[in-house]
């Protein structure tokens, strides 16, 4: 295999420089690469943008002052319907990104054209909760990885798309699903497993990235004898309602949004989902460790470090998957190496990314689940009364659509849905292999006017993840922000606001964009420095997933997904 | 063994789910234990209709047909909400035999729910269903109703289009629409008044609305898509224009309404 042959940094950095010229070099990936993306800015090579997960890039060819110019240069347009998720990765000038099921796409990232495209089979009679969804790749050496909707991790070959290796994770009948982008860090790629609604015992792992071959398995849900299972408590005799004596088995914390590496502690870092069954919690009692958590992993063994549990005993479907965004801030006027986190939940973060100790926590959006912390960071939880809503509704204050840290102003951004409220309820549900495991009924809460704490009787469904063009949600139901939060005090510093909700992640760039989308179909870039609109383009259909920039031959691109279609503007 | 363990209380769980008990309980919407006036007595007589085409033939008129179920009773111990209940009736219980009843839209359900958690003191034989044809010669005739409101081919564009009005409205919310207009209105649907800083005003009503811009129909019925930056004044109304039939029509002639607009199930 010459997958991860070794060229000297110096070398690729040469290589890199003659970019500039009419034909753009091709190299592998080694992990030197992906340690120092800094240096390296026309390139996208990692779902985060770079190992701390901050998608702030360097490139400063595009600027608040001639972003007005911006125009399309080119269209990708899938052929596959369905929400689209991926975050693009860009290598020394060519793209790759999945399309629905688990299509991989090499394409020239300065024209659109296909170079090739990968076409996976999955198993038949797949079981995944939410959609056909991937959300990327990871790169490193000559090969790209993918994880599958049947529990698979592929690696293939960057110039062609042949398959050079493929590992059964997972078995896809119970339930299992790999829809993550995976993480490439020194010989390894570490994926973490879907299926939280399908009652998993999630966990992590890490595979050599020349043979696949397991390398450690971090179960996200610990086992009898490990730390943590005593938060999977016995049921009590004569429970008033089903409870369930083996809970843990299949108590979910599925992941699936890739995590974050800091290369000096040498800890990579994951957040957990939702604890299975979603919705009735009564039938798993205890904190239900590692649900709704972050875990920091040893990068070389997978032995957990620390871990801090965002939401005990989940009752509402608050996964933590958000992306663990890694930053060296100030912080009380010491410097901290910080881990920031805008959560589901409703909550954002300051942790102790070395010791995993709560420095933070402060409401994004309207919280009502929780009404503070204890000194040593766990939520007092506030359970409201049956049929009265809970904020923030099952999507939270914000979900798996990728944050950005900007170390120029030094301020952390999040996509936010903002009063937005759901009403939830339990209902028992004994576990079944392959059968969904939501254990209850949740609807989304439309206040009405004459009753504002009672919703409007036989109002339609509001659209989820999959709105039409009308927009039937209206601010009277929650809306969308996006938030500029200082991390030294939790406090937005900007919002700018939208009349629908957003799933859309954020990049900044090193001019002070911010650039952004929503449900709305608007691609838009905002000045990072005080939430001002620069410049707009209404690309017809929501956007999913995270725009990127980059570069090829000194021409800055900026992509973004709408819809069934991949629109990438440049500077004239 | 963790499936035969499971499936035994599971099956007795859900058994329990369907036996009632005691108490009224209300709402429409998922609340525990809400106000008994939550289920207007439109979505109670509705539902008593549904209840008697899909229910009855296994459950009996008095909600008892099924050995060990006693709809009667009112309190399902594991379907408290009726958010719940609406689950047992649409997914079914395969197990224990009953059927899925996914073909209920959401006005049928709110009816069999209303219904079902008022069976015990409610009196079938009260009911006096409106007449869905007399309905229509009022909507018609003496409410005035197409002036505003279109049904397929006919009638004006001021309000919404409601050739599909009942596939979505439930009788409850139909006749609160009738009494009090404005409590039922869909904000989406909600009247707009506009004026450009070119000076023009648009009285409407919003269709779609975004970020930067503003869709909606005018009282001629023109469809006029806004920049709001464009705009001096957007104001989102809270009151309806329609106006109430509560001294209009008779209670006979509400219910008669109501018939004709459940009638309308759209193509």
């Amino acid at each position: 295999m010459t997958m991860l042959r070794r060229i000297p940094y110096g070398l690729v950095l040469t290589l890199a420089a003659l970019a500039s010229f009419t034909l753009q070099a091709q190299v592998p990936v080694p992990p030197e690469r992906l340690l120092n993306t800094a240096k390296e800015p026309q390139n996208y090579l990692i779902y985060g943008g770079d190992y701390f997960s901050s998608r702030h890039s360097q490139l400063t060819q595009v600027t608040p002052a001639n972003v007005k110019n911006l125009s399309l240069a080119w269209v990708y347009q899938s052929p596959v319907a369905g929400s689209w998720q991926p975050t693009p990765i860009v290598a020394d000038g060519i793209m790759y990104l999945t399309q629905r099921p688990n299509d991989v796409i090499a394409l020239d990232a300065v024209t659109g054209r296909v170079f090739w495209t990968y076409r996976y089979n999955n198993a038949p009679d797949l079981l995944v909760c939410c959609g056909s969804n991937n959300r990327g790749l990871a790169i490193l050496g000559d090969a790209l990885f993918m994880g599958t909707l049947d529990g698979a991790l592929v690696a293939l070959d960057t110039k062609s798309g042949r398959p050079l290796w493929k590992t059964q994770v997972a078995d896809s009948k119970s339930g299992y699903s790999i829809t993550v982008a995976p993480l490439a860090l020194k010989d390894r790629v570490i994926v973490g497993m879907g299926g939280g609604e399908y009652g998993i015992r999630g966990f992590i792992a890490a595979f050599n990235a020349r043979s696949g071959k397991e390398l450690w398995r971090f179960y996200t849900i610990p086992g009898p004898g490990e730390p943590g299972h005593e938060t999977w408590e016995p049921c009590p005799p004569n429970p008033k309602t089903y409870c369930d004596p083996e809970a843990w088995k299949h108590g979910g914390a599925s992941v699936w949004v890739t995590g974050s590496y800091d290369p000096e502690l040498n800890l990579t870092y994951w957040g957990a989902g939702n604890a299975g069954p979603d919705y009735n919690a009564d039938q798993r009692p205890g904190d239900n460790l590692y649900t709704a958590s972050v875990v920091a992993l040893d990068a070389d063994t997978g032995k957990l470090k620390w871990h801090y549990q965002f939401t005990p005993h989940d009752r509402y479907d608050y996964d933590s998957v958000q992306v663990p965004v890694l930053a060296d801030i100030t912080f009380q006027g010491a410097p901290l190496k910080a881990m920031l986190w805008a959560n589901r939940n409703g909550n954002f973060y300051v942790l102790d990314r070395a010791t995993g100790k709560f420095m933070l926590g402060k409401p994004f959006v309207k919280v009502n689940w929780m009404s503070g912390f204890d000194a040593k960071g766990r939520p007092i939880q506030t359970p409201q009364p049956p049929g009265m809503p809970t904020y923030p509704a099952v999507q939270g204050g914000s979900n798996w659509y990728s944050p950005s840290y900007s170390p120029r102003t030094k301020l952390f951004y999040v996509s936010s849905w903002q009063n937005n409220g759901q009403l939830f309820g339990g209902t028992p549900i004994p576990y079944e292999e392959g059968r969904g495991f939501g254990g209850g009924v949740n609807q989304p809460f439309v206040p009405s006017a004459d009753a504002p704490s009672r919703g409007i009787p036989g109002a339609p469904t509001l659209p989820n993840l999959r709105r039409g063009p009308i927009n039937n949600w209206t601010d009277v139901a929650g809306h969308g922000e996006v938030l500029a939060i200082d991390p030294s005090t939790g406090e937005a510093k900007w919002r700018y606001s939208m009349i629908d909700v957003t799933d859309t992640g954020i990049i900044t760039t090193a001019s002070d964009l911010l650039i952004t989308g929503g449900r709305e179909g608007y691609l838009q870039i905002i000045d990072a420095r005080d939430g001002k609109l620069l410049w707009k383009a209404s690309l017809g259909a929501q956007m999913l997933n995270n725009p990127i920039t980059y570069a090829v031959n000194g021409k800055q691109y900026i992509a973004a997904m709408a819809g069934l279609s991949l629109f990438t503007f440049a500077l004239p | 063994m963790l499936r035969n363990f499971s499936r035994t209380p599971w099956l007795s769980l859900w058994a329990a789910a369907l036996l009632a008990s005691s108490r009224l309980v209300a709402a429409q919407n998922p609340t525990l234990q809400g106000h008994p006036d939550d289920y207007p007595r439109a979505d109670i007589e509705y539902g008593a209709a549904i209840y008697a085409a899909e229910c009855e033939r296994c459950h009996g008129g008095d909600g008892d047909g099924v050995s060990g179920v006693n709809l009667r009773s009112g309190n399902f111990r594991n379907a408290k909400t009726d958010l719940q209940l609406r689950t047992v009736i649409t997914n079914g219980f395969p197990t224990a035999g009953m059927p899925a009843f996914s073909k209920l839209d959401a006005p049928q359900l709110t009816g069999v729910i209303a219904y079902l958690r008022n069976m015990n003191t409610f009196d079938r034989g009260s009911v006096k269903s409106g007449d869905a044809h007399r309905g229509q010669l009022i909507f018609e005739g003496k409410g005035a109703c197409l002036r505003c409101h279109r049904v397929e081919a006919n009638g004006g564009r001021i309000g919404p289009d409601l050739s599909d009005i009942g596939a979505n409205r439930s009788p409850g919310s139909l006749q609160r629409s009738l009494l009090d207009p404005s409590s039922q209105m869909f904000p989406i649907n909600r009247p707009v008044h506009i004026v450009t800083r070119d000076g023009r005003v648009i009285n409407g009503r919003r269709l779609n609305e975004d970020t930067y811009t503003v869709q909606v129909t005018d009282q001629d019925g023109r469809l006029l898509s806004l920049n709001k930056s464009d705009l001096k004044e957007f104001t989102i109304l809270t009151r309806s224009n329609m106006p109430s039939y509560k001294d209009e029509l008779t209670t006979d002639e509400i219910a008669d309404v109501i018939a004709y607009l459940l009638s309308l199930k759209g193509q």
